[in-house]
Order: C-alpha cells, then structure tokens, then sequence
C-alpha cells in the first residue's frame, strides 16, 4: 500500500512538472504566435517588412482616404527627422511618393533605422510600401542630410469605415549595435 | 458532504507516535512536518503583510496632502511598486499556501503532505526570494516601474534594479510552483479511503483547483520576466520595437499570467467561506455540487479573458467585444457563489462569532469589489476608468476586504485547532469593527477620486482631491494599526486562555474537527475511516 502510494507521487510528480516545463515554454512561444496573430490581422499596426509589388487591381476613385504622416525620434537619438508633408489624400490603390528628411546633426557618423506603426491597426495590413528607406539601416556621416522617399498604396479591398490612417515612423540610433 | 468517524483508537496512536518535534532552530530549519511548515508559511505571510503594510503607510502619508511633502517621486514609485509585489506574492500567497499546508492534510485525512521534504524547501527560499528584492533599496533604489512592470519601463527605462526583481520573482514563482505540485499530489493521493472528490470539503476542492492554475501560469511569469531580464542586460528585442519586437506583447504575455493569479489570490477565500459559513450558520453548504463547478468554471473563464486590462491599447473592436462578454461572464458562476453563500445562510440558525464576523463582510465586501470589476469590464466606460483610483478602489476590494479578509476569517476559525486556546474574543471582535469600518473609510472615497479623474501611481494630486485624500489616509493609517490588535490576539491565544475543546464551533464540520485540539504534532497515521 504505502510501495503503491510512493510510486503513483513520484509518477504524478512527474507529470505536474512537465506540465511547468511546457507551459514555461509555451510563455516563450507566445512571441512567435503573437507576430503570426499579428500578420493576419494587423493587429498591432505593423506593416509587412519586405516590399510589396505595385497595384494591379486598379483605382477606386469613388472615395479618397486621408494618410496623416507622423515622425518620432527615440530616446538618445539625436537627427533631425520629419516628413516632407504631414498628410496626403490618397484613392485606394493610387500611388503616392512622400519624401522624409533625415539629417545627422551631431560630428560623428552614425546608423539610424525608422520602425513604421499605423493606427488604426485593422488598416496596417492594407496599407503597401512598394519601397520604403524602413526596410534598409541609413548611415548618415557628421552633418549629412538625406531625404528618403516612401512609395506606397492603399489596397483597394481596404474596409470602407477607414477613412483616415495615420502613419507613424520612429527613428532610432542603431550605431552602438552595429559596431558591436 | 464529509461525515467522519474516527475510533478513540486513531488520536491515541498519534499521540504516542515515535518522535515529537526536534527543539530549537533547527526543528524549524529542517522540518518536514506539514503544520510547522504552514505556521511558518503563516507567520511569513504576516511579516510580509506587516512590510507591505508600512509602505502603504508612506504612499497614505506623501497623498495626505496635495503636493510633495516627505518622500521624492522615485521614491513613491519604488513604495507602490514594492507594496504590490509584496502583498500579492509575499503576503496574500504565502498565506493561503500556509493555510493549505496546515489544513488539508488534515481534512482529507492525511498523515502529512506528499512532498514533504519539497515542503520545506518550497518555504524556506521564499524569504530569500523577500531578501533580494528588499535588498535593492540598499543598492541603487528598488524596482520602481509598477508590479506590472510593463516594458519598456522595466526594461529601457529601469533604474537598476530589474535583475534584483527578476530573481527575486523567479525563486517566488519557484516555491509557488513546487507549493502548488505538493497540493495537487496530496489531494489526488493522500485522500482517505472513502474520501471521494464530491466529498471533500470545499476548502480542498478550492485549493486543489488553484494548485492547477498555479502550476499553468506560475511558469509563464517565469518567462515574462526572463524575457525583460535578456530585453535589460544581453541586447534582446523581445519588447523593443527598435529590434523588431513589440511592448504590447509584453502585456499580452503579462496578464495571460495576471488574470489567472487573481483568481489564484480570490479562489482560496470562496473556499475559507463556505468553510465558515456553514459552520456559524448550522447548516449545510447550499448547492456544494454547484460550488464546485463554479470555481472550475471561474478557473477555466480565467484564462480567456487577460486582454480586458488592455482596452486601451488599441484593440480592434472585436477584441474588445470578446474579451468584455468573456470578463462579464465570469459574473455568473462568481453570482453562483454568492447566492449559495446566502441561501446557506438563509434560515440558518446564525450566531456572530468573529469567523462569521469577518466571512459575511467578506460577501458583502467582495461583492462591491466584483461589481465595481463588472464596471471596469465594460469596454466604452474602461477608458475613462483606467488607470484611475478607480481601479484601485476594486482591486483592493476584492484583495484586501476579499482574500485578506477571509485570511482572516480562516486564522480565527482554526486558532483554537492550531494553539489548543480559545482567542480572546472581545480583542478580536475589536479587530473586526476597526478593520472593517477603517477599510471602508480606506478604499471606498477612492471610487469617487478615480470616476473623478484622479490617475494612479502619482504622488500628486489636482486640489479638488484634498479632501477624499486626507479621509483615505485617515482610513489608511486606521487601518494599518487596526492589524497590530490581530498580532496581539494571535500571541496571547499561543500564550494560553481558555483551553480549546476538540471541535470549539458547535457547527463546524470536517475531520480536523476529530483530532484534538492542540493538533497533535502527527494526525491520521492511520488514515480515518469516511462514511
């Protein structure tokens, strides 16, 4: 009795304390599944990171949506950054270069790279860049400015209570990572 | 549910057992004995308590008056930081696992918990785990960025003291974890025979289901925090968006653990009342069935419903709509609860002891404090509550006039089992009225300071708030020394008083009620006999 009772602890112990193995690995298996949940629905307003290919499905002229441009520079950072334009109407699946300023003010040369977020995040899967300078790093020398050019289009099949998008980008200062 | 017989012969053979309890430091340092462990896990929850309760005073004292009077605004961010962490893990936790390891055991007529060696060690890194995080006031300033600890602010922004917070919650989440195993495995064990699972008293049934949520996301805590940890000191990106992750994650991750550990703090105390007040009321617990499916359901619910602490961040709308109907579900198995609470009560033949005194104020209590949680579930009024007194107002309803008060409750209820004395009565029942009325004079102002605007986590405050404040503090410093009377009913009831009979509640129910009381250092070697 007592030899039994033993034997089923040890095994139920067992089997509790892979239970708290893989549930301390699906903690870190919530990441991938989050940026997967993220890409199908938008979700937390992040566009896709490779170019997309220019529109085909043609321009739906009967509405225009207005894209509002925002520019942040993370802490630290130090350039000078903002777009050419703080916003544009576009039609869906027209479209549209907008330029943005860049300018390393300090005396040494650095790497900056730019993350885009739109808001609201149901519309981010719908929002294209065919180029945009956040899919590569810039390198600015001491007191090089630069203007970067963002081509994009909205998707045509984009919900039609979107009316408005916002497009925000934040710079920041990747020198000491690259270096390392 | 249970009823027991025990033969005389059962209690004899526990009193002539082999070995009593070694002396000194030592029977404390090595024993695996599962009532030393729970008074040690019970005076360790009180210490903390005590702690956490000191810093109360401090954040009460600085919002006394509007404007910056004693402490700096760090400062104050490192005392509700600090008071969060130790209350819920040093204080509310340790607490239910001390009653757990004292009384289940007991209750399902076993010898001692399964693990007992794992028992020990499960306690004894705790105050080591308490030790790391208290030390970093001493080095560099405490974690200051909120129990949460969202990113980035425990990570781009930390002061320091993020590694001091990390290990100090990766030993607690271990002791919780190995507590949790110990509980399950005694349950599913060490029951007597004829202890069925519809049998056992719905204390166990409460803290079996817990041990379950504890051990599924305990080690998801465990992995949030590991995350900020290499996001703080080796250059990850699980949370900065500059490397391609995402804060908001942090919060998805965060609180598939958090909601589930309210629950871990609150399922305990359903289980304590429907000990308590079947026993002051004479009667059966109503709908014991339904109880049971009810905490199970409450549990399940528990895991779907984390992202209605985010509304704000953004959701898309049908997000929102689902985790608000989920939160709002919830209301109906916990509604379950509180009827059968009542109806149990109902025409029962009632008497006020304090048990009874502090479990009914627990309904009452609890009650405002879920109410005021099914205000904050609703999406459209959420952004106007959060983050707001408002949200301190509920959560210290159902933590503080909730758990704590059912904590309560349990210590006066089995003191008689666990010292072999009778309390003090009219102490403790001054306990009871200070506590109750200074709680109330404590967190109830705040629901009109958040539905006003008042923000959180703020030493400051606009003028209109003087007032609401001052009483909060008053309320607040009552308070706190309102549980200074519990300490001195706790050690004159060790000291002596009217002995205790074996079953001092003439409507209690449950083996722990056939031992005697003092409980012998050893209970059911040989396992009870249930009907």
């Amino acid at each position: 009795m007592q030899e039994h009772t033993n034997k089923k602890t040890k095994v139920l112990t067992r089997k509790l304390l892979i239970v708290v193995i893989s549930m301390f690995g699906f903690g870190f298996a919530l990441v991938p599944l989050y940026d997967v949940f993220c890409d199908l629905t938008g979700l937390n307003g992040k566009t896709d990171t490779v170019a997309a290919p220019a529109n085909t499905d043609g321009i739906d002229t009967t509405r225009s949506i207005k894209v509002q441009f925002i520019s942040h520079i993370s802490q630290g950072m130090t350039w000078e950054f903002r777009p050419e334009v703080s916003e544009v109407s576009v039609h869906p699946g027209e479209t549209k270069i907008v330029k943005f300023y860049a300018k390393n003010v300090t005396s040494v040369n650095m790497m900056g790279q730019t993350v885009p977020s739109v808001a609201p995040g149901a519309a981010a899967s719908y929002f294209k860049k065919i180029e945009c300078f956040c899919f590569e790093q810039q390198s600015l020398a001491a007191q090089e400015d630069v203007w970067m050019p963002l081509r994009f289009y909205i998707d045509p099949e984009i919900p039609d209570d979107v009316t408005m998008l916002t497009l925000s980008y934040t710079l920041y200062d990747i020198t000491a990572k690259i270096d390392s | 549910m249970t009823t027991a017989t025990t033969d005389t012969a059962n209690t004899e053979i526990s009193h002539d057992e082999h070995h009593g309890p070694a002396t000194g430091f030592k029977r404390w340092l090595f024993t695996t004995n599962h009532k030393d462990i729970g008074s040690m896990y019970l005076w360790f929850a009180f210490i903390m308590f005590l702690t956490g309760g000191s810093m109360a005073m401090v954040i009460r004292a600085e919002l006394f008056q509007p404007g910056l009077q004693i402490i700096d605004p760090d400062f104050f961010n490192q005392m509700t930081t600090v008071h969060g962490l130790i209350m819920v893990f040093g204080a509310v936790m340790p607490a239910f696992t001390g009653l757990a390891n004292w009384m289940i055991p007991m209750m399902i007529g076993a010898p001692d918990m399964a693990l007992p060696r794992l028992n020990n060690w499960s306690f004894w890194i705790l105050p080591f785990a308490f030790s790391i995080l208290l030390m970093s006031f001493f080095l560099g300033g405490a974690p200051n960025f909120g129990w949460t600890f969202y990113a980035p602010l425990s990570t781009t922004y930390s002061n320091g003291s993020t590694a001091f917070f990390v290990f100090a919650v990766h030993i607690m989440g271990i002791s919780s974890i190995m507590g949790a195993i110990n509980v399950i495995v005694t349950i599913m064990n060490m029951r007597a025979p004829g202890m069925t699972y519809m049998k056992m008293p719905l204390f166990v049934w409460t803290f079996f289901i817990t041990a379950y949520l504890l051990i599924a996301v305990m080690p998801v805590l465990a992995g949030v925090v590991t995350m900020v940890l290499t996001d703080t000191y080796f250059g990850t990106s699980f949370f900065n968006a500059a490397g391609g992750g995402d804060p908001v994650m942090f919060q998805h991750i965060f609180w598939f653990f958090g909601h589930p550990e309210v629950y871990i703090m609150i399922l305990p105390a359903f289980g304590i009342v429907s000990t308590t007040i079947p026993a002051f009321s004479r009667k059966k617990l109503f709908g014991y069935s339904s109880m049971v499916y009810a905490t199970s359901s409450i549990a399940f619910l528990s895991f779907i419903v984390w992202a209605h602490h985010m509304f704000t961040t953004g959701m898309p709308l049908v997000g929102e709509l689902f985790f608000m109907y989920c939160t709002m579900l919830i209301a109906v198995p916990t509604g379950v609860k509180v009827f059968n609470w009542m109806a149990t009560m109902w025409r029962g033949s009632i008497s006020f002891e304090v048990p009874m005194l502090f479990s009914i104020a627990f309904v009452i209590l609890f009650t405002i404090g879920g109410f005021s949680g099914l205000m904050l579930a609703m999406a459209p009024v959420d952004f106007q509550y959060h983050d707001t007194y408002f949200v301190v107002a509920h959560f210290h309803y159902v933590l503080v006039t909730g758990s704590i008060f059912s904590i309560f409750a349990a210590a006066y209820y089995w003191l008689p089992k666990w010292t072999g004395f009778m309390f003090n009565e009219t102490l403790a029942k001054t306990h009871f009225w200070c506590s109750l009325v200074s709680v109330n004079l404590l967190f109830f102002p705040m629901h009109f300071l958040g539905l006003a605007g008042m923000p959180r986590r703020i030493p400051d405050y606009a003028l209109q708030f003087a007032d609401f404040n001052m009483w909060v503090s008053i309320g607040g410093f009552a308070f706190g020394l309102s549980q200074l009377i519990f300490l001195a009913v706790v050690i004159k009831c060790i000291r002596g008083g009217e002995p205790a009979l074996a079953k001092p509640w003439d409507g209690a129910e449950g083996l722990e009620w056939t031992v005697p009381s003092p409980a012998p250092y050893h209970t059911f070697s040989t396992p009870p006999k249930i009907d």
